[in-house]
């Protein structure tokens, strides 16, 4: 089997799974239990937080673990504007968020927040321009993800934050679901105030996510209870979890620039070139692992399903919309041309592929155009 | 493990089974259940026969079925859910004082969002009269939620009277069952229940994972959003392994309940004997109630929970004070306060113990016999 459909999800790591299994035995207990091994358990989550603050490039900042990326965004989101009313009520994301951010914006509005998106271009990159027109001293919270679920194109997160300290006091947000471990994230002071992971994105255990912020940057809970993790995520925490997101995410972080992606990448994309009907969608400089393109007058999921009887696993965009066959919002937002937009297939690699992988896709792809070729 | 854990309410050991089950799907089914490809075929129908089964266990249709990330998002889905999509009918919420934090803390939120919140008194047993509810109910009623049963002292709720006096009532029933699932039988038809809560690591199930049923016709706006996942009421990546051990701690839970339930309401008596045996002197609180048979709290005059706890703990033997879930604090439970009054003693020496996975009755003999011997020292006697 060659499984390229790496940003959906990915198989865990055996030393991720290793740490997972070790301290769900070792460290069960509850960890906001008073006894011996409830403090033991408390003990490894601090661990695990300080390590995934660092990973980060936020250490001694705030870690919130959660049940994946999609809560990390919404707490982000919703918690964030919540807490930063006082700064104002304007809200800017960009038109190509993951829908765990733009699905949220119907919400905000009804209580009183005024969201913009900011406008990409053909290349799926943000507007720069459009972002610095937005931006008064009103708006509080700016979400832009790092890498693009879709397209792969990388948002000029150290351009933009440039752009935001400069015209605003809003708080930077960031879904690096995607980036983390393949593309560096700017740590700098212009870098994002906080970042969503999620730990299946990065050969971890499914279920699992965090929010990391360099301070708490006036966040509020969206889940109300037992007021665990210093009352911003009410809810057991699973210890186990968390020890293998850090787990997970220190492998991650280990791998950038050095994992054979971009070569992968660059292959496919001259490989691409050889084809009339093929359009290798956005920029050139987009994250290594991701590479989208558009064939002309089919459907992907034709090609989904021709790749798949050669035991070759893609996916036509991202798999939280394809299931639902709704026309991609961000391909609309690039302007992909129609006879392009529905035959969109989406190849992401991940730690188990290898170089003979790419070789044998070329060799079914290129029988694969043969055939509709011929139709 | 050193020593004897008998904090199961807080948090269960996963289940060797389960485990098993859990390790080997991640590995070997990690496609993302909406992808459609092969792999993510492959998962999308474990997380069908996943949600089947459950469905099963407690009476439900497969659909009625949401999973979450655990007890707590279930709650905060049930009530937010329930009071964004029903808002414009009532905003009157009847619940009690005696409700897990996840529901207390989210009715309170509320109250303080321009919605009217009754909460019921509890009897000294911690149960709620079904007559109470009668009372409560107005016609701006949305929402009734109680719990099955109560975490901190195991107190059984009258259920299925309370789902009787809703027959003629709009308003929406929701009980947290997270103590209650998977430790005594729960037809959710029969009881008249429109929403539920559940978690898989109170059954010996992984961490971060939970169910709310939501009766097919309950209105419910979920207060988060993104990926149209779960029929679009739970956004986020499924956790089909976590759901599939979920399905598979619920299994061997069922599977084993009438045993179950017989040794810990026989392990209840070696305690509360060999306590008699030893001239302890203790009262066990909602003795006089129909209770968890897993949950034994218990009170020791003369004794104070700090040292107490600490003391057992030295000993081997791990208990609480009442709910983990108050992150590490030892306030005065809010439970026992509901029962006794604020300045009740019982509200600085009560223990809670709690059964489950891995115990024998050897264990609870040591354990009884630890604990005698510890309190008689703290308190002098």
């Amino acid at each position: 089997m060659i499984y390229f459909d790496n940003s959906a999800t990915t198989m865990p790591d055996d030393r991720v799974l290793d740490t997972f299994i070790k301290s769900s035995k070792a460290f069960f207990a509850n960890p906001s239990s008073l006894h011996r091994l409830g403090i033991e358990a408390d003990r490894l989550l601090a661990r695990a937080s300080e390590q995934v603050a660092e990973l980060a490039g936020m250490s001694g900042g705030t870690v919130v673990f959660t049940s994946g990326g999609t809560e990390a965004d919404n707490l982000a989101l919703f918690g964030l504007a919540r807490g930063n009313r006082a700064h104002g009520k304007k809200i800017l994301v960009s038109a190509i968020e993951h829908p765990a951010i733009l699905r949220s914006i119907p919400q905000l509005e009804k209580e009183g927040f005024e969201v913009g998106t900011i406008r990409v271009g053909r290349d799926g990159v943000i507007d720069l321009a459009d972002l610095a027109d937005q931006l008064t001293s009103e708006t509080s919270v700016v979400s832009i993800m790092h890498v693009n679920n879709e397209t792969g194109a990388i948002q000029p997160l150290e351009e933009a934050g440039g752009l935001i300290r400069a015209k605003s006091r809003a708080v930077f947000h960031s879904d690096a679901v995607q980036s983390f471990g393949k593309v560096a994230i700017p740590v700098s002071e212009n870098g994002p105030d906080a970042i969503s992971v999620s730990a299946h994105k990065i050969h971890g255990i499914e279920g699992s996510g965090a929010l990391i912020l360099k301070k708490r940057h006036g966040l509020e809970a969206i889940l109300f209870g037992g007021n665990q993790q210093e009352g911003l995520r009410s809810g057991t925490v699973p210890v186990a979890h968390a020890a293998a997101l850090a787990k997970a995410m220190r492998l991650a972080a280990e791998e950038i620039g050095r994992a054979p992606y971009a070569e992968w990448r660059n292959g496919l994309v001259r490989y691409f070139g050889d084809f009339d009907k093929v359009m290798v969608l956005g920029a050139e400089e987009n994250a290594p692992h991701i590479l989208s393109v558009a064939i002309r007058g089919i459907k992907g999921e034709i090609a989904v399903n021709a790749l798949q009887e050669q035991d070759i696993y893609v996916s036509t965009s991202s798999a939280c919309s394809s299931r639902s066959r709704k026309e991609s919002h961000v391909l609309q937002a690039m302007g992909v041309p129609d006879d392009y937009r529905h035959g969109v297939i989406r190849i992401s690699f991940g730690r188990m592929n290898s170089e003979r992988d790419i070789t044998r896709f070329k060799e079914v792809f290129t029988t694969f155009m043969e055939t509709i070729e011929r139709v | 493990m050193n020593g004897i854990y008998l904090d199961h309410a807080a948090t269960t050991p996963v289940h060797p089974e389960v485990a098993r089950v859990y390790a080997e799907l991640l590995t070997s089914s990690y496609g993302n259940a909406s992808s459609i490809h092969g792999t993510g075929r492959a998962a999308r129908k474990l997380l069908d026969d996943s949600r089947a089964q459950i469905a099963r266990l407690i009476g439900a249709r497969p659909e009625e079925i949401i999973f979450t990330g655990g007890g707590t998002e279930s709650d905060n889905l049930a009530i937010f859910g329930t009071a964004e999509a029903r808002s414009d009918e009532g905003r009157h919420i009847i619940t009690t004082g005696i409700e897990h934090h996840a529901v207390l803390n989210a009715c309170k939120r509320l109250g303080k969002r321009g919605f009217e919140v009754t909460w019921l008194p509890v009897n000294r047993e911690g149960q709620i009269s079904p007559d109470a509810v009668r009372e409560a109910l107005r016609e701006d009623t949305i929402l009734v939620t109680i719990m099955t049963a109560n975490n901190e002292v195991g107190t059984i709720q009258p259920i299925r009277e309370i789902g009787e006096i809703l027959q003629g009532h709009p308003a929406s029933f929701h009980t947290d069952a997270v103590q209650a699932f998977g430790e005594i039988p729960i037809e959710v038809g029969d009881l008249g229940i429109d929403l539920l809560s559940a978690s898989a690591h109170k059954i010996n199930g992984p961490k971060g994972i939970g169910f709310l049923y939501q009766k097919n016709g309950t209105k419910l706006t979920p207060p988060t959003s993104g990926g149209e996942q779960e029929r679009k009421r739970r956004a986020g990546t499924e956790n089909v392994p976590g759901i599939a051990a979920f399905a598979k701690a619920a299994e061997i839970a069922y599977e084993s309940l009438a045993e179950r339930h017989e040794q810990h309401e026989s392990f209840k008596r070696i305690m509360t004997d060999a306590l008699d045996e030893a001239g302890v002197e203790f009262r066990v609180n909602a003795g006089q109630a129909q209770t968890l048979p897993h949950i034994l709290n218990l009170s020791f005059p003369g004794t104070d929970i700090e040292s107490l706890l600490v003391n057992l703990d030295l000993a081997g033997v791990h208990v609480s004070s009442g709910s983990a879930c108050t992150a590490g604090s030892i306030d005065p439970s809010h439970v026992l306060v509901a029962m006794y009054g604020e300045d009740a003693e019982e509200l600085r020496n009560s223990v809670r113990f709690s059964f489950g996975y891995g115990l024998s009755e050897q264990d609870v003999r040591t354990a009884a016999e630890k604990t005698a011997a510890t309190v008689r020292r703290l308190s002098g006697k």
